[in-house]
């Protein structure tokens, strides 16, 4: 069983807030190599800043990251990638001026010998990498503006799978995707969980999630409602952990359970 | 490889109800946006050819257009970068009027009492002491702007009246000259030009240098099984780029020496005066070569390393450009103290070609550096722009106020044209872009 192996990832007890709002609230989730936890909340709930904290965008305020059971130490986005964490962020962050493979390899580019930018293996690359999410893309040349928004995911999501990411945090990957790149979404991250990559899937469609996921982890305000094995409960009891904070028999409660009167 | 086969017919049959005009565009992929600022200013060219009696389209005028050109060019190649990055720089008058000041008191008075006069080390020195300097003040600009978070347009205002100040109190208020002989060569004139011989060799180096890295971009697309421009519209980008070189290194033969000073060099050199007089001729100027070659220099960084790639990146979008891992603020600081070197570098072209360091050089270059950024295509909204737009512009600029110098219109009057131009060309591309999406 999973539980007694040492997890990928262990986020313990984090938080943070902005000014007064506590957007995370003593938080704790936990990730398995070959794993896909789905992270379920409402809007708002504190998902992606979670998330933000572990690929190093946001500095915690409190609380520990334990990568393969070290403590690791995420200051900023590059600390991330050291340690294998690739994200793919709700806002996609992407360049908007300059092409698909100059995205792909933003911060990471391939250079010749001579130091300079070699443009055409990038391109190579990004062609068969995309070529493999998303067939029917051409559009390498032009600036990613000028993509639809289902190929602006397209590029991020390539991004991420590009550089053997040991962790996959996906933030909401597929909501621009039409349903036949959605499935071949989906299709990529059982392939990258037989391939031992962890992945935190947060997504809105809850029959996706049960899909894909191993466990959930629901918040509520900023607080874990509850983790539970998706063969443990059913959708019904998941949608009242999410809107109610409601936690079923089965599942284990967070400090953000509804307290039974 | 696989693409290829599929993108073939798809081009094909998208190309089949194409206008020739946009098949040609589409073929030799010339940006359409440069070509119409080419046209603008061979309008205001023959405009003023024709106003001015036949005076504007000279060898010797055009000869002394690129000269004037050079040390905003110049700048404006690192105010491109700065304003991709959704920064401004005020300060690069007041920069380069400062280490030209500096550069001024180096070598005619502190130098010549420590190596002698006319050491020829004097102008390298110089030089050095010059770009060390503006990279050390465009730096600390920019530490400013990246780690304390002021913006750019309030540290480079602060920087235009501080550095003007400063540039007073290094000498309060006196004018220094002469500059030494050979710095002054950075200047043009008769002796800062290269010839009609070496000029010939420069043109002929291009032409190959162009051929070259046509050939070179086409095989690396055929290594890697990439879509190719057809092999006409290679041949005539060769051509078109070829004649453009050629043609230009004609005119700067055509201009020759003034007679007196031909007749100075004849006597000099035991050389008998011809009866039609002595035809030597000035060649490409030296402060042009400069400026040309800042102008590859920073086409390379902006577009073939890393460096140029963060930029834009950042400008597109800087969050992403944080969250892919890029040190943002250290661009930030690299490209303030990048501009500082080119502000060095245009502060040695103005001193020596004035041969003296003022109080006022400079006065206002930030305000045309920007503008030929800004009509150059560099889009005040962060993100794009390109170099050798920016230098066009420059040129742009400048054949307006010479134009307008030709003319004899006041200076006054000149400003308000300028003003207008420039709020024109503005508009002018905001409405190409808005096309253009
Ligand atoms: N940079 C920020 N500054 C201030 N408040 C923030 C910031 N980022 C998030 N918040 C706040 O933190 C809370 C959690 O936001 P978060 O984006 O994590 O929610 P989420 O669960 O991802 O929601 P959604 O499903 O809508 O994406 C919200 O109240 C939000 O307003
Ligand atoms: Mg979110």
């Amino acid at each position: 069983m999973t539980e007694q192996r040492t997890p990928l990832v262990e986020m313990r007890n984090i938080s943070i807030s902005f000014g007064g709002i506590h957007a995370v609230d003593n938080a704790s989730v936990d990730l398995y190599p070959g794993e896909v936890v789905a992270l379920l909340g409402h809007n708002g709930a504190g998902k992606s800043t979670l998330i933000k904290i572990l690929s190093g965008a946001y500095r915690r305020d409190e609380g520990e990251i334990l990568i393969n059971g070290e403590p690791a130490d995420i200051s900023n986005p590059r600390d991330a990638k050291k340690y294998g964490i690739e994200t793919i962020y709700q806002t996609l962050a992407v360049a908007d001026n300059v092409d698909a493979a100059a995205n792909l390899y933003l911060g990471r580019e391939l250079r010749t010998p001579w130091g300079t930018l070699d443009d055409v293996a990038m391109e190579a690359k990004a062609r068969e990498v995309m070529g493999r999410l998303n067939p029917n893309f051409q559009r390498f040349k032009e600036p990613v503006k000028a993509l639809s928004g289902g190929q602006r995911q397209s590029v991020a999501i390539a991004r991420a799978i590009l550089f053997n990411a040991r962790i996959l945090i996906m933030d909401e990957p597929t909501a621009a995707l039409g349903p036949q790149e959605t499935a071949q979404v989906g299709e990529l991250i059982k392939q990258l969980k037989r391939e031992g990559i962890g992945i935190f899937l947060i997504s809105h469609d809850i029959h996706d999630v049960f899909d894909l996921a191993d466990r959930v982890s629901v918040m509520k305000n900023g607080q874990v409602v509850g983790h539970a094995r998706t063969e443990d409960v059913t959708k019904d009891e998941v949608l009242g952990m999410i809107i109610m904070g409601k936690v079923p028999a089965k599942a284990t409660p967070g400090p953000g359970a509804m307290q039974m009167a | 490889m696989a693409d290829t086969t599929h993108t073939a017919p798809f081009n094909r049959a998208r190309s089949a109800d194409e206008s020739p005009v946009k098949r040609f565009f589409r073929a030799t992929e010339i940006d359409t946006r440069l070509l119409g600022m080419v046209g603008a200013m061979l309008i205001i060219w023959i405009g003023f050819h024709f106003l001015s009696g036949g005076l504007f389209l000279t060898s010797r005028n055009l000869w002394n257009l690129s000269v004037q050109t050079a040390s905003i060019a110049v700048m404006a190649t690192g105010m491109v970068l700065v304003i991709v990055t959704r920064n401004i720089d005020l300060s690069v008058g007041s920069i380069l009027g400062f280490v030209g000041m500096i550069m001024g008191v180096l070598q005619a008075e502190l130098l010549p009492q420590l190596l002698g006069f006319n050491h020829p080390a004097t102008w390298i020195i110089t030089l050095f002491a010059g770009l060390l300097l503006g990279a050390g003040i465009g730096a600390l600009h920019g530490m400013i702007i990246a780690f304390l978070n002021v913006p750019s347009f309030i540290v480079t205002l602060g920087g235009l009246l501080v550095w003007r100040g400063a540039t007073w109190f290094v000498t309060s208020g006196r004018t220094v000259a002469p500059m030494d002989t050979t710095f002054r060569l950075m200047g043009g004139g008769t002796e800062g030009s290269i010839g009609a011989a070496a000029s010939w060799i420069v043109g002929l180096i291009a032409c190959v240098a162009i051929v070259a890295s046509i050939i070179h971009s086409r095989r690396q697309r055929k290594r890697f099984g990439f879509p190719r421009r057809p092999i006409w519209a290679e041949y005539f980008l060769s051509a078109v780029g070829c004649a453009l070189v050629l043609g230009a290194v004609a005119i700067a033969n055509n201009y020759g020496w003034p007679v007196n000073i031909a007749r100075k060099y004849a006597d000099a050199n035991g050389i008998a005066w011809p009866e039609g007089g002595l035809f030597i001729a000035h060649g490409i100027a030296i402060p042009v070569l400069i400026a040309i070659l800042i102008g590859i220099i920073m086409t390379f960084i902006s577009t073939r390393l890393r460096f140029g790639r963060y930029v834009f990146a950042i400008g597109g979008n800087p969050e992403a450009a944080e969250l892919a891992g890029i040190k943002t603020r250290w661009v930030t600081v690299r490209i303030f103290a990048l501009m500082g070197m080119l502000c060095a570098v245009a502060a040695a072209i103005s001193t020596a070609r004035l041969n003296a360091a003022t109080n006022a050089q400079g006065e206002l270059d930030e305000l045309y550096t920007i503008a030929a950024a800004v009509i150059g295509g560099t889009s005040l909204a962060g993100g794009m722009g390109t170099i050798a737009g920016a230098m066009l512009g420059a040129l742009v600029m400048q054949s307006l106020q010479s134009g307008m110098v030709l003319l004899g219109i006041d200076s006054p009057l000149q400003r308000i044209v300028v003003g207008m131009v420039l709020v024109t060309a503005v508009w002018l591309d905001t409405v190409y872009r808005a096309r253009a999406k």
